[in-house]
C-alpha cells in the first residue's frame, strides 16, 4: 500500500462552545466553527478546497453547508456512517490530500439536538429507512427497539457471556466524569463515584441512567492540511498517521454480535502508523454508552476479548493510569449532540499540541494518541472508524 | 380490537411472502438452495453466495433467547404504555436470530439461554406480527 503516514496533518480545530443553542441553526454553528477553526489555523476561505460533513438532519448536508458559506469545493464528501463519519472523513481527507486532489479540507458538524427536544435515546430510534424495501427496519421497529435498547442487548450478553459486571461499566462512566470536571465547558461537572451509577434508574437493562451519554447541542470544525501547507500554518501539526474503517451489521442473522466493527478497522491503522498499543499515551473512544468503550477497547486490542471489566478497573482510563481516555468529559458528561465523533478528533489534538501544560486534564508527554468512533447500533448495524494521531 | 399502535412493517417484494405466511400462523426463514445457508431477515439474493436462488422454508418456531434487555423508557406512542417490556434477540434452531419481544411471561424472568416458541398476534387485516414466548 502506498505509505500515506504524515500524508495530511490537522493544522486548525474549533469546537463551539454551546450546549444549548436555540436561537442558533445547524448551519450557523457549522458556519462558526469552520471560521474559528481556520482562524486557528492561520488560514482563510480561500486555503480550503475540501469539505466533508455529515448531518442527521439533512442528506444531502454538504451541498446545504458549500450553499451557507458560499464555498466551491474540489472535493465534497458526505459520509454519513453515525457518529464514527468524522474518523471516516479525516480518512477521506488524507487520502483527497495526499493524492495530490487538494490542499486543505474542512471537517464540520453540528446538531440542535437538545434544543429540537429530541428524545435520541428513548424514543424511536432516529435512523429509520422506511423507504427502503426490504427495510431491515421492517423486522426491528415494530419491536420498540430504542437506542439504548439496541446497546443494553449487547451490554446483556456481555456480562452473561464473559461475568462482566455493572460496577465496571460504572468505572467508565466515573472516569470521563472526573476528566469532564476539568472542562469548565463539559455539561456535568461534578465528580460521581461507581455506586452511584449503578443505583441510578435503569432505562434498558442492563444500562443506567450515568451509563447513558447527555444529549446536547452543540459542534466543532477541523482543519486538515498537506504537509506543505501545515508548514505554514500557527498551530504546530498534529499528523495523521494511520486511519482504518469497517461496518458490522447483522450478517442475515449469523454474525457474532458480541464484536465490534472496531476488531476490523484497527488493525489497518496500527499498520499504517507503525506502532503498536503500547505506543499509544491517551485514547479517545466514542462513549455513547459505557458498554461502547468496554467493547472497544476489547476490539481495538487493548485487551483479549472478554476482560475489558479488568482492563477498566483500578483508575486506568483516568489521567495518571495506563491508558487515560475521553479527556473532555466524552458523551458521557461534556456533550452529545447525536454523532459525536468530531470531537474525539478536537481532543486528541489538543492533547497533543500539550495545550494543558501545566493543568491536570494534560496527559504527561503525549505524543501519540488514538481515536475510535463508533456509529450506528451495537445490536442492529454500526461503524467503526480507528485513526491515529501523532505530534512531532 | 384496539387500534394497533406500533409501527408496522414496510411490506413489498422481497418480504411479502414471510408477512403472508404470518398471517396464517408460520414463520418462514430463506434458504440458499445453493450453499445451503439460512437467513434473516428475508432479502432477493442469498447473502452469504450472492446466488438468487433463494427459497422460502418453514422455521420449527423454536429457539432461545441470546439476549434481552427489559426496556423501562420508551416515549414512542406505541410503546410509552407497554414499559416495561422485553426487547429481544432469539436465536432460532435454525441458528439465526431475529428481533423479537418476549410476552406472555414477566420480564424479571427472561434469561439468556431460555427455550422460547414463536406465537402471533394480528395487528391489522394485513399484518399479523411474529412474537416469542416461554415455552410452557
Amino acid at each position: 500500500m502506498v505509505d500515506l503516514r504524515r500524508g495530511a496533518a490537522i493544522v486548525g480545530i474549533h469546537e463551539h462552545v454551546t450546549r444549548y443553542a436555540p436561537d442558533k441553526s445547524e448551519l450557523q454553528i457549522q458556519g462558526e466553527s469552520v471560521v474559528k477553526a481556520l482562524e486557528d489555523a492561520g488560514l482563510t476561505k480561500k486555503d480550503v478546497d475540501g469539505l466533508l460533513t455529515a448531518s442527521s438532519s439533512a442528506s444531502d448536508s454538504a451541498l446545504n453547508l458549500a450553499d451557507y458559506l458560499d464555498m466551491y469545493p474540489d472535493y465534497l464528501d458526505n459520509t454519513n456512517v453515525g457518529g464514527a463519519s468524522f474518523e471516516f472523513h479525516l480518512g477521506h481527507a488524507l487520502n483527497a490530500i495526499a493524492t495530490g486532489r487538494i490542499n486543505c479540507a474542512v471537517i464540520t458538524y453540528s446538531a440542535m439536538t437538545r434544543s429540537g427536544g429530541l428524545s435520541m435515546g428513548t424514543g424511536a430510534a432516529e435512523w429509520t429507512q422506511a423507504g427502503l424495501v426490504p427495510s431491515p427496519d421492517s423486522f426491528e421497529y415494530l419491536y420498540g427497539i430504542t437506542t439504548v435498547g439496541l446497546y443494553a442487548l449487547i451490554a446483556q450478553r456481555h456480562m452473561h457471556q464473559y461475568g462482566t459486571k455493572p460496577e465496571h461499566l460504572a468505572e467508565i462512566a466515573v472516569a470521563v466524569r472526573k476528566h469532564a470536571s476539568m472542562n469548565p465547558q463539559a455539561l456535568f461537572r461534578n465528580p460521581i463515584t461507581v455506586e452511584e451509577v449503578v443505583r441510578s434508574r435503569i432505562i434498558s437493562s442492563p444500562l443506567h441512567l450515568l451509563d447513558c451519554c447527555v444529549i446536547t447541542d452543540g459542534g466543532g470544525a477541523v482543519v486538515v492540511a498537506s504537509p506543505e501547507v501545515a508548514r505554514n500554518c500557527r498551530q504546530r501539526p498534529v499528523w495523521v498517521l494511520g486511519t482504518g474503517e469497517a461496518a458490522a451489521h447483522q450478517g442475515a442473522g449469523k454474525r457474532d454480535l458480541i464484536y465490534t466493527a472496531a476488531k476490523q478497522s484497527h488493525g489497518p491503522a496500527f499498520a499504517m502508523a507503525g506502532v503498536t498499543h503500547d505506543d499509544i499515551d491517551m485514547a479517545m473512544i466514542y462513549d455513547s454508552f459505557t458498554i461502547t468503550v468496554l467493547e472497544a477497547l476489547e476490539d481495538l486490542g487493548f485487551c483479549e476479548k472478554g476482560e475489558g471489566g479488568d482492563f477498566v478497573s483500578g483508575g486506568r482510563l483516568q489521567i495518571g493510569g495506563g491508558l487515560p481516555i475521553n479527556t473532555d468529559g466524552g458523551g458521557l458528561s461534556s456533550n452529545h449532540p447525536g454523532m459525536r465523533g468530531i470531537f474525539l478528533l478536537l481532543e486528541a489534538t489538543r492533547q497533543l499540541r500539550h495545550q494543558f501544560e501545566g493543568t491536570p486534564r494534560q496527559v504527561p508527554d503525549c505524543k501519540i494518541a488514538l481515536c475510535h468512533g463508533t456509529g450506528g447500533s451495537l445490536g442492529a448495524r454500526h461503524s467503526g472508524g480507528t485513526v491515529i494521531l501523532g505530534r512531532d | 380490537m384496539t387500534t394497533w399502535k406500533k409501527p408496522l412493517p414496510t411490506i413489498a417484494g422481497e418480504t411479502l411472502p414471510f408477512w403472508d405466511a404470518c398471517r396464517r400462523g408460520k414463520l418462514l426463514l430463506q434458504r440458499c438452495g445453493r450453499c445451503q445457508e439460512y437467513q434473516f431477515y428475508p432479502r432477493g439474493i442469498c447473502s452469504a453466495c450472492w446466488s438468487t436462488d433463494v427459497n422460502w422454508v418453514e422455521a420449527s418456531g423454536k429457539g432461545t433467547v441470546w439476549t434481552f434487555t427489559v426496556t423501562r423508557l420508551n416515549r414512542d406512542p406505541g410503546f410509552i404504555e407497554d414499559v416495561p417490556y422485553v426487547l429481544a434477540l432469539v436465536e432460532l434452531d435454525e441458528g439465526v436470530k431475529m428481533f423479537t419481544n418476549v410476552v406472555e411471561c414477566n420480564p424479571d424472568d427472561v434469561s439468556i439461554g431460555m427455550p422460547v416458541e414463536v406465537t402471533f398476534v394480528r395487528a391489522t387485516d394485513r399484518v399479523t406480527v411474529p412474537y416469542f414466548k416461554p415455552v410452557a
